[in-house]
Order: structure tokens, then sequence, then C-alpha cells
């Protein structure tokens, strides 16, 4: 029985869709159209497809697997430092790779803190470089964000259904199957998907801790077959193997996911009032064993970066300040994109595949293409920043709307009919129904935009000249000129300005009194 | 003032029709069994289910393709009638203007809609520090500023006890004057209090208004199954 | 948000006003404030009255070719060695004109298109605090304690790494993939490109890193730290070359000659050293900085000719490829 979304919100809907296709298969065409066709990539394509898709399911479904029992012990628990976790679990999703990776091999690397107290323990030592490190920074990156999206399933059961379930004298167990396990129902799929899309793409981390050739994604195929063999038919057939491959797994989740079909409550404070004794020790050990799993490795990016941000020149600074602003331009834009998307969208399969081509997009492919589309009416590097905003804004859509679809779900479901019978439309139903509904998860995507966006080095590199560089991009500018302390300090001044970013966002979403 | 014909609402394999009108003032119990369509019939009227077939006027005006908002009506649902995160007043207020700019005059009137409903001086609450009576309270002073010539409830004051719902019933009867009023309730008493005419929705159509207390007397087969 | 781009609107502007503009594209280290462009930049403008030299920095031969005859770049500069034939075959550049005698390079330069104007060889560079006797040949290498541990880059994705992949088949010809089987337990892991690779290096996870041998110039000039130490292997390295190149259609062809007669003069060569860390392509040893004598050098120099390097190209990765996958 929910109505249309107005005409206006559907327009809007379906400019963003646009853009969103411009960006992903439009440029991929444009590469296709320079390339005067597709082309067969050489080498082990299949393998690069087989390890690929290997690492990318089994890091989502460990990703989705361990987040669990943590997305649970922080919805059902109040304690000191909930908020900071909560923040800490934005942090490691938004780290640039190479900066992750240090933060990693600080902790597990061979000269690491594990090791080193695996020794101490006359343990033998585990090894960071292989299969199972890049599936350990695939859950470093994406852990929290499952986290986050399970903890908005719990939180988005009505509280009168958990009071309901007490006056029932339900168990865990029982709540754990009527209540529970219809939300994961609802909402694990489609993390698993975003997941695993992410996965899909990852490149420098897969080898940089693949440990050598075997470890090749479909990801290093495009980029050899475009930098190093300049085959722009080869790398567009492997951009279309990539979006496939997402798209399946898109069609996939949103076949198996059902919609909660929780009604709406009041919007209170969750209280639980199952779960003492030892599922209490048990939410303990979850929350504490993921907060020192995410904040080991940054405790290092920290430590390690200390020195050098004193030390650090005007030009990072000013990186940093183009950096900000990028970001906060990429988070209005994909705010601006998401919100009529959300709203427009019913359960339909397109909204789905929409919200997956960003992520699957090669950035490398998805930069050529721009840069074909544009190098013939403008310099690159004047459009730099543009670009990179728009480019960022796009790429961190999917994980706005996974977090917006749902919540505008329960908005129609809960107030939509009545404001629909009041006659609120236009801005007055955005301002007044709209906003105050999506304030949290629209905090919550703007946070996950701007860190995103601040932490991508993207397709700028065929743009950028030394006056739009951004700090990932003078980070690895400092790198690569044997800088390492002050890359250290960079890379703390850019973790730390991304989470301030996330921070600020999520909470201004969270701040909605009581609710 | 309502009037429906040759109205036919469908809804995937189940279709209502309905052919009848309810003058200024009427006060109309909606019944039948569970599954028969009564809240589709409401639904169809607002304008959240457009007509497969036929029309729906009020005041003599064809309401084909009006939004639900647009409608000279009111309507109150089984829940969800307020917003959670908006004061007492500013779900009141929705009544007057749907963008809420509500100029010291309308403010006023808010304020006296409340004193009417017996709500003086909680304007500023949240709904959830209210009551589930005073909830309905707060709709109703909506209604009461809204003031269109239709009002539908869809069972609004099923979750109260039965001297709130009396209560309730009176202040609507009281709210609603020369408005035609339809109520879909599952009770029999209430149906007898408040309306001195019913609609039986049953086997695909939404009878013409009869007097309440002969059908409920002398119920059809269909009804008395369910009225057991 | 704006302020940079209206920045770069009015730059815009800027530079179609200034009628001598030249554009050079340049690999990102380069150009950056820690490379040798701000000072290259400097020191070209003092020279050429008026000018305006303007780095553009990026993928260069990946843009280079996605733009083709439309290209902007007047004079190209930062390709190396293995890259000439893919660059040549655009056709896009014009023989550099520029007299080549007396360059202190360890190999006869004959190419007419590309310029050479720094060089290093490819190298393992080790931390002396750690290891005490460094390999002295490949054999070494691989004779090495159980627990040392290396790290190299894709050859797919890094020049350095393509250079190793064409030195071990240099030094091993058809028995190069066996080499890089016996080699596998030795390598921690494979990176993307240099910059990983000597980050992983200086955080003490990896005991060597394939580099360069003059990338322990930095570190004993930049940080007075004598530590680092390339190995240097009596089978002879690979000679890696940096070139520049000229655009055969720049709109300002005068200016782009200047510049590559510039490349060679000492303002240029003098800069090299400590702005890229390697050695310049023409200039006296006596003027190089003092740690550059001090660093270890090989004997022995492997460079083929261009299309030796390409026939060899493809069959080397695969090896490479075949041997760590094993």
């Amino acid at each position: 029985m929910a109505a249309r979304a107005e005409p206006v919100t559907r327009s809007l809907a379906g400019l963003a869709a646009l853009v969103v296709l411009g960006l992903t298969l439009g440029t991929l065409g444009a590469v296709v159209w320079r390339a005067g066709g597709l082309g067969l990539a050489e080498g082990r394509v299949g393998e690069a497809i087989a390890f690929t898709l290997w690492q990318a399911a089994a890091s989502a479904v460990l990703s989705v697997a361990l987040a669990v029992p943590v997305a649970r012990a922080l919805a059902r628990r109040r304690f000191v430092g909930r908020g900071a976790v909560i923040t800490l679990m934005g942090a490691p999703f938004i780290l640039p790779s190479i900066v992750a990776v240090l933060g990693l091999v600080a902790v597990f690397g061979r000269s690491g803190a594990v090791n080193w107290l695996l020794g101490g323990l006359g343990l033998p030592e585990v090894s960071l470089y292989g299969p199972q490190g890049v599936i350990l920074a695939h859950v470093f990156f994406n852990l929290p964000l499952a986290t986050r999206l399970l903890l908005q399933g719990w939180l988005a059961i009505p509280a009168e259904r958990f009071r309901l379930a007490a006056s029932f004298g339900m168990g865990p167990g029982a709540i754990l199957r009527w209540l529970e396990w219809p939300m994961l129902r609802a909402v694990v799929p489609g993390a698993l998907m975003l997941i695993f899309a992410l996965c899909l793409t990852s490149f420098a981390v897969a080898l940089t801790l693949g440990g050598g050739p075997k470890a090749t994604t479909v990801e290093l195929a495009i980029y050899t077959a475009f930098k190093f063999d300049f085959d722009l038919g080869a790398a567009s057939v492997l951009a279309l193997v990539q979006f496939a491959l997402a798209s399946c797994a898109a069609a996939l989740a949103w076949g198996v996911a059902r919609p909660s079909g929780f009604g709406a409550g009041l919007g209170g404070v969750v209280r639980r009032w199952d779960g003492g004794g030892w599922l209490r020790v048990q939410d303990a050990l979850a929350v504490g064993l993921a907060a020192l799993f995410l904040a080991g490795p940054l405790l290092a990016v920290c430590l390690r970066g200390a020195a050098g941000l004193f030390d650090l020149p005007l030009s990072v600074w000013a990186a940093l300040g183009r950096s900000l602003a990028v970001a906060l331009g990429s988070t209005a834009l994909c705010l601006a994109l998401a919100l009529p998307l959300a709203l427009a969208a019913r359960r339909g399969l397109w909204v789905q595949v929409l919200a997956v081509l960003p992520i699957a997009a090669s950035p490398l492919v998805m930069g050529t293409g721009l840069f074909l589309l544009s190098y013939r009416w403008v310099r690159p590097d004047e459009i730099a920043l543009w670009v990179t905003a728009a480019v960022n804004a796009v790429l961190a859509l999917p994980f706005a709307l996974a977090v917006m679809l749902p919540a505008a779900r329960e908005m129609r479901q809960g107030s939509g009919r009545l404001a629909e019978s009041l006659g609120m439309r236009g801005v007055a139903r955005l301002r007044l129904v709209v906003l105050p509904a999506m304030r949290r998860a629209m905090g919550f995507s703007a946070g996950l935009a701007a860190a995103l966006s601040m932490g991508d080095l993207g397709v700028i590199t065929l743009f950028a000249d030394a006056q739009s560089r951004t700090l990932p991009y003078e980070l690895y500018s400092l790198m690569g000129s044997y800088r390492m302390e002050q890359a250290a300090g960079a890379a703390l001044l850019l973790l730390v300005s991304s989470l301030a970013l996330f921070w600020l966002f999520d909470r201004g979403g969270r701040a909605d009194a009581g609710a | 003032m309502l009037a429906l014909e040759g109205l036919r609402l469908e809804q995937g394999d189940f279709t209502l029709e309905a052919e009848w009108r309810a003058e200024a003032g009427a006060r109309i119990a909606v019944i039948g069994p569970s599954g028969a369509g009564k809240s589709t019939l409401l639904m169809g009227i607002a304008g959240f289910l457009e007509p497969a077939a036929g029309r729906v006027l009020i005041g003599g005006a064809d309401m084909a393709g009006k939004p639900p908002g647009d409608r000279p009506l009111s309507l109150l649902f089984q829940e969800g009638n307020l917003f959670s995160h908006m004061s007492v007043a500013q779900n009141v207020g929705l009544g007057l203007r749907p963008d809420l700019r509500l100029s010291r005059e309308d403010s006023r009137a808010v304020g006296a809609a409340l004193e009417r409903v017996g709500l003086g001086g909680m304007g500023g609450r949240k709904p959830r520090a209210l009551s589930g009576g005073q909830q309905s309270r707060v709709a109703l002073a909506r209604v009461l500023l809204r003031h269109r010539p239709v009002l539908l409830l869809d069972e609004p004051f099923a979750a109260l006890g039965p001297a709130l719902k009396t209560e309730m019933l009176d202040l609507v009867d009281e709210i609603a004057g020369e408005a035609v009023v339809l109520m879909v309730t599952h009770d029999p008493n209430d149906a007898r209090r408040f309306a001195p005419q019913a609609v039986l929705v049953a086997e695909g159509r939404a009878g013409a208004p009869v007097a309440t207390g002969p059908l409920l007397d002398d119920p059809p087969e269909v009804l008395r199954a369910y009225l057991g | 948000m704006k302020t940079p781009l209206i920045a770069a609107g009015f730059a815009l502007f800027a530079s179609v006003a200034s009628a001598e503009t030249l554009h050079v594209y340049a690999p990102d280290y380069f150009a950056s404030d820690w490379g040798p462009g701000p000072a290259i930049k400097q020191a070209f403008e003092a020279e050429c009255d008026g000018c305006d030299l303007e780095w553009v920095t990026g993928d260069v031969l990946p843009r280079l070719m996605l733009e083709g005859e439309r290209t902007d770049a007047d004079v190209v500069i930062g390709l190396g060695q293995d890259e000439t034939a893919r660059a040549r075959a655009t056709g896009l550049f014009t023989p550099h004109g520029v007299d080549v005698t007396g360059l202190t390079m360890p190999v006869d330069w004959a190419d007419d298109t590309f310029l050479p104007f720094d060089w290093s060889h490819v190298a393992f560079i080790y931390n002396s605090d750690k290891m005490a006797t460094a390999p002295a040949s490949f054999d070494d290498l691989l004779a090495m304690d159980e627990d040392i541990r290396i790290v190299i880059q894709d050859p797919r994705s890094s020049p350095a790494g393509l250079a190793l992949v064409m030195w071990v088949k240099a030094v091993y010809g058809d028995e190069a993939e066996a080499f890089w089987a016996k080699l596998a337990p030795r390598i921690l892991t494979v990176t993307k490109g240099w910059s990983e690779a000597y980050g992983l290096f200086t955080e003490g996870e990896a005991d060597m890193v394939l580099s360069f041998t003059t990338s322990p110039a930095y570190h004993i000039i930049a940080e007075e730290d004598a530590t680092k130490a390339a190995a240097i292997f009596g089978e002879g390295h690979y000679l890696y070359v940096e070139l520049a190149g000229k655009i055969a259609g720049s709109d300002q062809p005068e200016l782009a000659d200047q510049f590559m007669q510039f490349v060679l003069s000492e303002p240029f060569q003098q800069i090299i050293p400590e702005g890229n860390w390697s050695f310049p392509a023409k200039l006296a040893a006596e003027k190089l900085p003092e740690g550059f004598g001090a660093l270890a050098l090989p004997e022995k120099v492997f460079f083929f000719p261009e299309e030796k390097a390409e026939a060899m190209k493809d069959e080397a990765i695969a090896e490479w490829q075949r041997g760590l996958s094993q």
C-alpha cells in the first residue's frame, strides 16, 4: 500500500542513477571506444579470477561472521567507551591501503607485537604474508563496516518488540530466533555482498600481503593490461568481468535477503532484558577482542607517525586543506545522490545493482575513462579536484545506500502514510519527516563518505598536478622520496583528520534527541 | 456528501465493489469478517489505492488522481498517527499547515484544540511521554483543526480499554460535527453506540449503509459466523 | 572547496596569457616537492628568460598514449630504458639533437631520440647493522640464512621490478625460472611499487629490499646513516637509465630544444644526485656530493639494446611468475 515516491524525488533519483551509470559503465564505454573494441586479456586470467573470487568470498564471510557477535554485544550493552568503540569502527575502513598495511605489519608482521608475544611464549611465529594475510587485512578493513551495518539492523528492531519478547519471557535463544534472525536475514546478505564487492577490486593489499604473483587479482590484471601492455581492450574486458562478478553477487544478495518487516516503533532507546551471566562475558570478549584487533594497528600508525607529525612540510598541510575541501564536497554530493535513490527505491533489483557498480568499478578504468571524456575540452589538472570529489562521492554511494535504504524503508512503513494523509510534501516533508527520520543514517553515511574521500587516492593520478595534490597523494610522494618519517607523520595526520570528519558527521546524526 | 459510484478496488486477486452515498453528519460503522476489505475500502476512499473502476466523490467533486493529502478528509490509522520526533503541538499543528510554518494565530488554534481534547498545556511533550489515550487525543485534536467533511477511522482506538474507548468515541462524535464519519470496528458494541448506520463489507462488496441495530440483531450468514 | 578551484581557474588564464610555457610530463616522484622538479624549474626559468616550465605529473607513458597527437606535452622526462620501445612506437617523439659526447655513464649511448639524464643499477639494499656479511652474488642470495627475507616489486607494475627480472634473466638465461623457484622461500612479499617495498625494509620487516645502488646515498647524506648499503654481485648489475624525449608536435619547439640541451648541462646535472638520488648522466666524478663517492658499485653492468630487451621481457616475466607460483 506504500504510495509511490513524489515525482520530484523520482526525477532526482533518475538523475542520480544516470550519474552513477555514467561514471561506472560510461567511463568503461569511453575506454572501450578508445580501444576500438574489446580484446582478450593475456596471461593467467582464469587464475586471477579464481583467486579474486576466493579471497573476496572468504574475506566477506569472515568479516560478517565475526561482526555478528560484536554488533550484538554493542546493541545490547551500555558501557563506558561504547561511543569510542563505535567511532573506532569507522577508522580502518578509511585508511589508505599502504598505511593500513604498515599498521598491520607493526602488529602482525615478522617483528610485530603478536609474533614477539608468541616468541616469548615459545610458540611458532605466524606469517602475515600469503592468503591468510590478504584475508586478515580485508577483515581488518571490513569487520568494522560489517559491524556497523549489523548494528544498524539491531537498532532498527523496535524497542517495543524486545519489551514484548521480555513480557513473554523469551530467552536469548528465542529472541535470536524470532527477532534477531529475521533481522539478520534482511541485513546480512547486503553486508556480505558489499564486502565481497569491495574485496573484488582489492589490489595493493592483495599484492603486498599476498606474497607474490599467486595472489594476482583481476584489478592487478587490469592494471597490468593498462599500464604495462597498454591494451585498453583487454583492460575493458577485465573491467567487465569485475562488473559481472559484482552484479551476480548483488543479484544473489537481492534474491536471498528478506525485508525484516518489523513495523515502526516509537523510536525509544533499546533496552534489553535478556542476557546475563556468561552472555555478558561473551559480549565483553567480542567487543574487547574486536577493539584490540582494530586499535592495535591504528595505535602503531599513531606511534610511528607521532615523531614525524611536527616535521611536516607546509605542502602537506596545504594538501590536507584540499583533501578536507574535496571530502566535504564529495560528502554533499554523495548524500544528494543517495537520498533520492533511497527514497525512490522500492524493493527493486536495479537499485541493488546500481549500488554495487561503483565498488566493482576499477578505479583505473574510471579514471582513464574520465580522462578520455574530458581531456579534449579541459586541462585535466584544472578539474582534478572536481573529478576527485565526484568520483569519491559515487564510490561512497554504495555504503551510503546500504545504510540509508533500510532507514528509508522503515520511514515509509512508519510515517510515510501519515505524512501522505496530511498532505505533507516537497520541502516541508523533507524537512519535517524525511530528514529527522533519516538523520542517523545520513550522519553515518556522511561520515563514511567524508572519511572515504579523505583516504582515497582514486582516480587522481591521471589528473593531478602539484597544485591539486591531496593528502594521500602527498603521502605517497613522501614515501617515494625516501622520506618515510614524514610519510608516517602524514599518515597519522590523515588518520586523525579522517576520523575527526567521520566522528563529526556520525555524531551529528546521532545527536537527535533520544531517537 | 460522500458518494461511491461503481467503485471497484483491486489488490492482486482481491476485489471490492461499492455503490452508495452518505449524507453530511452520518456516522457509519464499517463491519465485516477479518480480511473482507474494510481497511481496503478506507484506503480507496483516502486515495492510497487508485480505483480500478468507478469514482469517489466528496461534496460532488471527483477525487480521481488526487493524492491523499489533497482530499477533503482526515484519516486515523490503527497505529502510527503521530510523528515520534515532533512535539505534541507540532503534531497537531500539521493539521493546519503541513509545512508547520505556524502563525501566532495558528499556534493559538493549536492550543485551543489541545484544550478541547483535554490536553491543555501538554503541547511541548513528545508523544512517547503520553499514555495511549492521550496519544489518541492528540490525533483527534489534529482532526479537529483539519476540519474536513469526511473522517475515516481505521480502528484507531482498538488498543484502548472499554471505558477509554467510549470516551474517545464520544469525543470523535463531538469533534466531527457535520462531517461524515466512517469507522472500521470489530466491536458490535462500538458500532451500536457510535454509529446509527453500518456498512457490511463481505464477499467482495461493501454494501450500502443500513441501520446498525437491525443488522446486528439479525445478521446475514457471513456476519453471523464472524460475530459468533 | 571553491578557493583552490577558483585559483585553478585563474591559473588557466595565467598560463594562456603567458606565451612561452613549456609543458614537461614527468612521474610524480620527479616533480614532487622532494624530487628534483622544483629546482630544475627554477634553474631553467632563470636561463630561458621569461618562459614558464610547467610540470605535468602522473603516469607519463599511459597518459601520452591516451592523448596521442593531441598531447600538450612538449618534453617528456623520467622514462625508464625498458619503456623506450613502447614510447618510440607511439611515433610522437622526435630526435633530441643533443651532443652526447662526454657522458659519465658506464655504457656508450647511441640513441638519438631518448636522452639519458641519470642512471643507477638495481641492487639489493641491506642494513649492515643487522647483516654482517652481505651476499656477493645471486648464489650467495640463495644460500643466505633461512630466516633472511627480501622484498621485491612486481615487474608488471614497477620499473624496478621489471629491471630485476631482466637482471635475473641476463644472469641465469634459461635457468631463470629455476632460480625464482629457489628464491621463492626467501621472498617475504612482492609489492606494487617501490615505495611499499622500501617502506617494509625501513620498518624492519624485510632484511633486504630491491632498490638501487644509489639508495644508500640518501641515508648517508640526508640522515647521516651509513648502515644502509647495496649488496654488490660479482655477476654484474642491471643498469637503470632514466630518459628524456622531445615531442615532435610540440608548439614550443625552440623552448623544447633549449630544455633538451639544458638536461645535460651542469646546472641540471648537479641537481640530480641529491634531487633524484642517482648518478647524473654527465657530471665529472669530483663534482658529485661526498656521499656518492662512498657508494659501492659493480664492476660489470648489463645493458641491452632495445630490441633485445623487448624480446626478453615477456619471457622473463613469465618465468618469474611461474617460478614464484610453484
